[in-house]
């Protein structure tokens, strides 16, 4: 049985890759069907609730901002930083890993010890002061969080490419006059896509909530703009008074981190093949 | 054989001239190797025999550049003329894969499993004669054919899994002999096969050795599947050659104890039937441990008190071409 046709077979990881489809191209097509857009203020309708009066269908917050277009946006900029940030700390995380693994020795050693390093520093320090040094954007938000999400990666493939290097097909690798570079590129990286599949599908949603968690103390997204972690903090001042300011943007981020957490193990239990 | 090289027009293929090698562990340094010397011809088809542990293989683990990086080796190996002992990785890769190659035991592991065969044939040729991936995958097919693989072409396509082992060995023989190399090393390359494969891949072989001429070295623990292809037979004994010369000559009148005790536990399907497998008494040396006297003696139906305290040196007995280790070789 394939991997695929494994994946295909469990139900819950299934339904959770069709909600995320979902909510993915709600967040891309939603807007065109909306027609209040994220920054118009309607002074009619100041924290009105959800239905169908101005067409809030999800209400407004306390400015008359409409929630339904807010919340989409808030979605994709979530879902752009976490995929943008899991990119880089994939891509940086995996080369780093299997160069340290392959080559193994002094130079392993004094990479994992870099990495050590560089995970003792309080994560939350760290991205204040790059912050404050070149300022709040988007893009510093993907490579902030992507700079810190790498270490973990970077050990596992690490972990993947010890174990991977005493395989014989590697020695064959070697005897047929096969570079370090190209056994790596070739030979190992590929070997590791299982588990980085895994482990990557696991860490966009950690990567969302810690773009949530950014953003709910102000450090990253900023207004106009929104990100669900925005809106939930926005939504946290008037729990009282209007819980739907709260509770639509809170839903959408807990279905979406269930939804990939589930996936995540589904891949998990699909690509975990014990006979290759 | 030392003057035949010097005139410069019969380098030997390989020539290993007391190599040692050691692994230097917690417990005390193990020695794989000792003072091991033997040389292949080109064109030659070498046997080497010796029960596991014998260092057979880490002879040639140290000419390939593929020991552990805490071995420690001391000698040297020359291929085609040139130093090759400790040369430098980035050197070696120009030889290995090339003009030196290796099979090794297990084919079922020996392949890449996420690359298709093609791919894995075709890239030797690429990397080594900077062929393009059509021309290279072109060769990969011929070379297939050239292996009696059935099918090449949908092989080429296929996935390791997707192969026998059978199937497999022969693709590694192939991508062995991608680049025509002058000594192919095969590492028990019948080990892992079961016996009417083996019956398979040493006809190969055969016919490989008669279609080109490289040299082989065939590595086994079984005297027969080295007796039917090996011109010339080294014996191998805790890390040390003890017997080398014709295969004719060994397998007819060896001169050493011990290769005569290896050739009785050879089964001959003509002769009486045996109640018990014949085997060796005792147990191969600790390669852990200083020498005292001669290894073998313990085990050594004709040794007497000179071998348990003086270790025999390798000399020519009873004729040139044949060398053996021993005080008492069988015929004197």
């Amino acid at each position: 049985m394939s991997a695929v046709q494994r994946l295909r077979s469990n139900i819950g990881a299934v339904c959770a890759l069709a909600i995320i489809v979902a909510l993915i191209s709600l967040a891309l097509v939603g807007p065109l069907f909306n027609p209040n857009n994220i920054e118009s203020l309607d002074w009619a309708h100041v924290a009105a609730e959800p239905g169908l009066i101005g067409a809030h269908w999800f209400g407004t917050d306390r400015l008359g901002r409409d929630l339904f277009a807010r919340t989409l946006e808030g979605t994709r900029v979530s879902l752009a930083v976490g995929l943008a940030a899991s990119a880089i700390s994939l891509g940086v995380g995996i080369i780093y890993g299997a160069v340290a693994g392959y080559v193994g020795g002094r130079t392993d050693h004094l990479m994992m010890r870099f990495i050590e390093v560089l995970s003792g520093l309080p994560l939350i320090f760290f991205v204040i002061f790059l912050t404050v040094i070149f300022g709040r954007s988007q893009y510093l938000l993907f490579l902030t969080i992507g700079a810190v999400g790498w270490l973990t990666m970077a050990r596992i493939v690490r972990g993947q490419t010890l174990s991977i290097r005493q395989r014989e097909f590697i020695e064959a690798a070697v005897a047929s006059g096969a570079g370090s570079a190209r056994i790596i590129f070739k030979h190992v990286i590929p070997n590791l896509l299982g588990p980085v599949i895994v482990y990557a599908t696991l860490t966009v949603p950690q990567i969302i909530l810690f773009e949530s968690f950014l953003s709910f103390l102000g450090l990253g997204v900023q207004e106009p703009h929104s990100s669900l972690g925005t809106l939930i903090a926005e939504g946290a001042g008037e729990m009282e008074a209007a819980p739907w300011i709260l509770v639509v943007p809170g839903s959408f981020l807990a279905l979406l981190l269930l939804c990939m957490n589930i996936l995540g193990d589904g891949l998990r239990d699909a690509l975990d093949v014990k006979e290759r | 054989m030392l003057l035949m090289s010097r005139s410069g027009r019969l380098t030997p293929a390989l020539a290993v001239e007391k190599l040692g090698v050691q692994f230097p562990q917690p417990t005390g340094t193990i020695f794989a190797v000792r003072e091991a010397s033997l040389s292949v011809q080109a064109a030659e088809c070498v046997g080497i025999v010796g029960e596991s542990g014998s260092g057979k293989t880490q002879i040639f683990m140290a000419a390939m550049g593929l020991l552990a990086a805490a071995a420690r080796t001391d000698g040297s190996v020359r291929f085609e003329g040139r130093e090759i002992l400790g040369s430098p990785p980035a050197e070696l890769n120009r030889i290995r894969g090339s003009k030196l190659t290796m099979v090794f035991q297990d084919p079922m592991t020996s392949l890449t499993p996420h690359l298709r065969i093609g791919t894995q044939l075709a890239e030797v040729l690429v990397s080594h004669s900077q062929m393009s991936w059509h021309d290279a995958e072109r060769a990969a097919l011929r070379i297939l054919e050239r292996v009696r693989v059935p099918e090449p072409r949908r092989r080429l396509r296929q996935y390791p899994h997707e192969l026998s082992g059978g199937m497999r060995q022969r693709v590694m023989i192939g991508m062995s002999l991608l680049c025509e190399p002058s000594l192919l090393i095969a590492d028990e390359p019948t080990t892992a096969l079961d016996m009417t494969v083996q019956a398979h891949i040493i006809d190969l072989f055969r016919a490989m050795r008669e279609e080109s001429r490289m040299a082989i070295v065939l590595i086994s623990h079984d005297l027969g599947v080295v007796a039917g292809l090996a011109d010339r037979i080294i014996v191998m004994y805790g890390g040390r050659v003890v017997e080398s010369g014709r295969a004719r000559h060994i397998l007819q009148r060896a001169e050493h104890p011990y290769t005569a005790e290896l050739l009785k536990c050879v089964p001959d399907l003509k002769g009486p039937r045996l109640d018990r497998m014949p085997s060796l008494a005792g147990q191969a040396p600790s390669p852990s441990s200083i020498e005292r006297g001669w290894a073998f003696a313990p085990r050594c139906p004709r040794a007497d008190a000179r071998c348990r305290v003086e270790r025999p040196l390798l000399r020519e007995f009873p004729a040139a071409a044949h060398q053996v280790a021993c005080h008492f070789p069988l015929s004197s």
